[in-house]
């Protein structure tokens, strides 16, 4: 038993998981049978199983049984269950195309219905069970309260709200400029893009995946990996002093992780051409700089003939193509630098301290 | 049984009762349509709707869930204002009389878990607008709507975050603030902040910034818990409730729920 949480513990390691759930990710979003109703019950159970034992470990237990972790808890298991079902029905609906015949929602949208009685009711039943719902769960778990506030005690570690530890999470990798301000302001503005950067016209107002498989995958990847994984991470495996820690590792306030991160420019003037820094900023960060504008400028260019993303240029036109290149390169810049820190040890490609301009 | 339907029937006949619901229990279809039309919550209906947009299993309820939780949060949210004052000297001991001294108080549990059922309803409820598609032409600016919406429920959580003035609130609130020290050109360790200066002085600094503006002073304090007392319980929501309200009004225009053309 030990030995399996060992295992566990080193495998949940953020370059370990990582890496997992992205294989995981990918054979999820390739495997047709993960959506069917077997599946589903399989995955269901599987976390079920994995979750029900290991809350006989004291140390899973005491993280998971806080009040405030309950509903992450919970949003561990609707949005699984939820991203189930969306890929469900989507494939049942892509048989049926296939097949030739109409969409479930297709075969029923000419029918109208009077609101009155059955949206009206349906939703008066839904409020009546919600209702119920919020009053079960506000008897049985009461709303935590800890000591008064206390300006000169900093809890270890202090943690911002639950929704918002994708975004503590980032400031591991990046700078507070970009964690806390700008990478959050370009999810908004990207969210908001999405209607006006998809130029595919079909799978409007019904399930489908074969028909927008690229967005699907993009959107995915997004809020499940890289927004809710990043919050349960935050949530259930970093403690004191922001360390990580396995599921069944105690939280241990003395754990010393050696920080030894350095920057390109680091890398490349000293390790590999051994001459030292140069004086002025803009000779030091020259490689950094060069790659920040490869990345966002040229390869969106490169990009253009790949065989993955062939005619997305021809479809979407050159403005929608680039703010839609820029806005994807940008959320792929966390796992590229998550990567790059696990295994270089990489702090920053460009670390201008002059103007506090760190990427 | 048949006293019950007497008293029902003299109780729908009375003129109070028509007074209030002019069309009665409707029994066709032309009553269906005017209880719709003639109901101020009901009219946010169309008559008709779509059967597959009717589908739980299409629309998982969860709009409609992150719309009610708003008005779970509004009611409990006034309810707890009676008893709350937002000063350093009183806020956590109000909280405190709220768990120990109310008999059978639920407000602020159903308050707080309905904060944490609110985001994620919300979030789902993206979801699957995207899923299905719901969020391309013509009703890309209801999901730009939407998103806004997205924010702003984020926002209201944020704000209530620091009002119980526990160690959990401002410690989280001093996590989530301490960011915007660095927005560029407005924070002061931001890139850019060195840009706004006349004559050699700062404009930027500890108390001119951004984070300066957001908890009104240099450390978390008094200034702090009002101002995120009054977004949280005015400013937001009635931003919020005004959006709300262009959201099911576009809903509307742009066609209803969403199907296959």
């Amino acid at each position: 038993m030990e030995a399996i949480k060992s295992i566990i513990n080193f495998l949940s390691y953020p370059e370990w998981s990582f890496t997992l759930s992205l294989i995981l990710f990918g054979l999820a979003m390739w495997s047709k049978a993960l959506w069917t109703k077997a599946g589903g019950w399989i995955m269901l159970i599987l976390i079920t199983v994995f979750f029900g034992l290991s809350l006989f470990d004291p140390n899973f237990f005491v993280v998971v049984a806080k009040p405030d972790n309950v509903p992450i808890v919970m949003m561990i298991y609707i949005i699984g269950f939820f991203w189930w079902y969306a890929m469900y029905k989507a494939h049942q609906n892509d048989r049926r195309i296939e097949a030739g015949e109409p969409t479930f929602e297709k075969s029923e949208s000419e029918d109208r219905i009077f609101t009155w009685p059955d949206l009206v009711f349906s939703e008066f039943i839904c409020m009546v069970l919600l209702t119920v719902g919020m009053v079960l769960w506000s008897i049985l778990l009461k709303a935590p309260l800890e000591e008064p506030a206390n300006t000169s005690v900093a809890p270890n570690p202090s943690k911002a709200p639950w929704y918002f530890l994708g975004l503590q999470e980032m400031l591991v990798y990046f700078d507070p400029w970009m964690a806390g301000v700008v990478l959050p302001g370009l999810i908004i503005v990207g969210l908001m893009a999405i209607p006006y950067i998809d130029t595919n016209k079909k799978g409007n107002g019904y399930y489908t995946f074969k028909e927008r498989k690229t967005e699907i995958v993009l959107f995915l990847f997004g809020f499940v990996i890289l927004w809710s994984e990043l919050i349960v991470i935050g949530t259930f495996l970093r403690g004191p002093n922001w360390n990580f820690f396995g599921p069944y590792e105690y939280w241990d306030i003395n754990k010393v992780e050696p920080l030894v991160n350095v920057d390109l420019s680091e890398i490349i003037w000293i390790k590999i051409l051994g001459v030292g820094l140069p004086g002025h900023w803009f000779v030091r960060e020259i490689f950094g700089l060069l790659f920040t504008a490869f990345y966002f400028l040229v390869l969106p260019v490169l990009l253009i003939k790949n065989k993955f993303i062939d005619g997305f240029y021809q479809k979407m036109g050159p403005t929608r193509y680039y703010v839609g290149m820029f806005l994807f390169l940008t959320m792929m810049l966390m796992p590229i630098k998550m990567y790059l820190r696990w295994f270089l040890n990489l702090k920053y490609f460009v670390h201008i301290q002059e103007f506090f301009l760190n990427l | 049984m048949e006293a019950l339907k007497n008293l029902q029937k003299s109780i729908v006949k009375s003129q109070i009762w028509k007074s209030i619901f002019r069309v009665g229990i409707p029994t066709d279809n032309r009553k269906r349509a005017l209880a719709m039309l003639g109901n101020v919550v009901l009219h946010l209906h169309p008559i008709k709707v779509k059967k597959s947009g009717l589908r739980m299993s299409y629309t998982w309820c969860m709009g409609g869930t992150a719309f009610f939780l708003f008005l779970v949060e509004t009611i409990t949210g006034i309810l707890l204002m009676f008893y709350y004052r937002p000063t350093v000297e009183y806020a956590y001991f109000d909280m405190v009389d709220l768990r120990e001294a109310v008999a059978f108080g639920i407000m602020r549990e159903l308050h707080r878990w309905g904060a944490h059922a609110m985001v994620i309803s919300v979030w789902l409820h993206m979801f699957r607008v995207f899923m299905t598609g719901s969020y391309k032409p013509p009703r890309e600016f209801n999901w730009n709507v939407g998103v806004i919406l997205l924010v702003l429920t984020l926002l209201l959580s944020f704000t209530g975050y620091l009002l119980p003035w526990d160690q959990l609130a401002i410690w989280a609130i001093t996590v989530g603030s301490n960011m915007a020290r660095a927005t560029p050109v407005l924070g002061h360790e931001g890139p850019g902040a060195a840009l706004l200066q006349i004559g050699g002085t700062k404009l930027i600094h500890v108390g001119s910034d951004a984070r300066f503006g957001l908890i009104a002073g240099r450390t978390i304090g008094n200034g702090t818990l009002i101002r995120f007392y009054v977004l949280h319980c005015v400013a937001i929501p009635f931003v919020a409730a005004c959006l709300i309200a262009v959201h099911f009004w576009r809903v509307r225009k742009d066609g209803g729920i969403s199907g296959p053309m």
